[in-house]
């Protein structure tokens, strides 16, 4: 092979290790050369538990778009929603990473050890042990995040309260204390702001179409609306890392305008539906799912879970 | 201990600058501005680089190419890192980079500051949203320069592409988005 023979692409067919482009296995630690020490003063098992909350909402909210893929309304749609299904799981690849970084910070402090020791040890765990080995009660996404859409109403309802909301939160994470966690949130709040605008545009188009697009879309924002609530609440995960974590409540505001803007360009009604009830004061943050995610990490983690250590 | 291995930068660095994109091919990495440094570490090359997007694929097979080209040059060791901080933006692609994909038929993204999307988070407050289905200011098509286009999917194949069509010439393209 000569230097000029050399590209991308022939790295797809490359036999020479196991490596492949954008499938399969031997992905490299999306931190990879990125210093992810955890900073003095900051609680790094809260840490970890932050950033698995954040990274599930992206991974869950990602496998969801996902599975519309083939079935969209149009080629053009199809491209878009792939695109954002990307940012996502980069996002949750990141956010993921971290958290086993900070997971094996955690281990360390607990123990009174080195944290390079205990990550060469295995402590702290990788993205896809999180991702493919956890079971349904230890993902911490939210609610919303494992909505199975029924219809394109639906679709474009969840990533506008979705994105707007994670926008919201990442504009204020782009100034924590964690400098991986604020460079993250720095880069994904752009993409985000891709995401929000797509979404605000088909809830527009579909709210002040016809009347039946008016009344799928009316009807997509009733059947979301309680998982609405849940994104505001203050865990207490966020109190113990202050300067660190953003308090979702201090959202509202800023989610409510955005939302009454699109809603009221798009001729409908803010929905009044009640919010979706707690299980024992504790929901998607706690490990209490809608029986949705199951069906989610079935399709998402069978593969992996059939054989832990195959490789592709 | 005092060691005196330094490596060529200015040489290894040439060779990094040079080397494509993969989804960007007409685009050298520096054109498209995503390498972030070279520098010497103990003796051994160092190259940073940042994604464009967070889920941007192709990052891997971009240290392989470099890492492949350095040490066909004779830079044993050479490695390559990572960096997300501070976040690429479209403003980074050099006068250069968007001279080539003029030339490739596909437009350059305007400055970020323009009433994109994408504002500068740290400046974005409660949002006064430009939420309509109005195109967000004309881009200007790179086939007859017609400023009469429209944007008909605002992602394309890749996560820095938005979709156009030209009015006046009929021509669909591809507009790199302001990032």
């Amino acid at each position: 092979m000569t230097d000029d023979e050399f590209t991308a692409y022939q790295a797809l067919a490359d036999e020479t290790d196991d490596h492949r482009w954008a499938f399969g296995t031997g992905f490299t630690d999306p931190l990879e050369g990125i210093d992810t020490s955890v900073p003095d003063g900051i609680n790094a098992a809260a840490l970890a538990a932050y950033c698995l909350m954040l990274g599930d909402d992206a991974l869950v909210h990602s496998h969801r778009l996902q599975q519309w893929m083939t079935r969209l309304p149009e080629l053009e749609e199809e491209t878009a929603v792939a695109n954002i299904a990307l940012d996502l799981l980069g996002q949750a690849r990141m956010l993921l990473a971290r958290a086993g970084r900070a997971e094996g910070a955690a281990l360390a402090q607990g123990a009174g050890l080195d944290a390079g020791a205990v990550l060469a040890q295995g402590g702290g765990r990788s993205e896809d042990q999180l991702a493919f080995f956890r079971p349904e009660h230890e993902f911490r996404n939210v609610r919303l995040a494992e909505h199975a859409d029924t219809d394109f109403a639906q679709l474009a309802g969840r990533l506008l309260i979705f994105s707007t909301w994670r926008l919201a939160l990442f504009s204020q994470l782009s100034g924590s204390a964690d400098p991986v966690l604020a460079a993250i949130a720095a880069k994904g709040a752009k993409e985000l702001a891709y995401h929000r605008d797509y979404a605000a545009q088909w809830v527009i188009r579909l709210g002040d179409g016809t009347e039946l697009s008016h009344g799928r879309m009316q009807a997509a924002l009733g059947t979301l609306w309680p998982l609405v609530d849940e994104l505001f609440r203050t865990h207490a995960v966020v109190t113990d890392l202050p300067g660190v974590a953003a308090d979702p409540a201090g959202l509202r505001a800023e989610f409510d305008d955005v939302l009454a803007a699109v809603l009221a360009a798009a001729a409908l009604d803010l929905p009044d539906t009640p919010p979706l009830a707690q299980v024992a004061g504790k929901s998607g943050r706690d490990g209490v799912h809608t029986e949705a995610l199951g069906y989610v990490l079935a399709e998402l983690q069978s593969v992996a879970r059939a054989d832990p250590d195959a490789t592709w | 201990m005092v060691t005196a291995m330094t490596a060529d930068v200015p040489a290894a660095r040439q060779i990094a600058e040079a080397v494509a994109d993969p989804e960007l091919p007409m685009l050298t990495l520096a054109d498209l501005g995503i390498l972030r440094d070279v520098t010497s570490e103990n003796g051994h090359i160092v190259v940073t680089i940042t994604p464009t997007y967070s889920g941007c694929p192709a990052l891997r097979e971009i240290a392989r190419d470099l890492e492949y080209r350095l040490t066909q040059a004779g830079f044993a060791g050479a490695a390559v890192r990572t960096q997300i901080a501070p976040a690429w933006s479209s403003d980074w692609i050099t006068p250069e980079g968007r001279r080539k994909l003029q030339a490739a038929g596909i437009a350059p993204p305007r400055p970020v500051t323009n009433g994109s999307a994408a504002q500068d988070p740290a400046a974005r407050g409660p949002v006064p949203l430009n939420l309509t289905t109005a195109p967000r200011g004309r881009v200007p098509c790179p086939q007859c320069g017609s400023p009469d286009t429209v944007e008909t999917a605002a992602f394309g194949a890749t996560a820095c592409k938005a979709l156009l069509r030209c009015h006046t010439c009929h021509e669909p393209f591809e507009y790199v988005k302001e990032f």
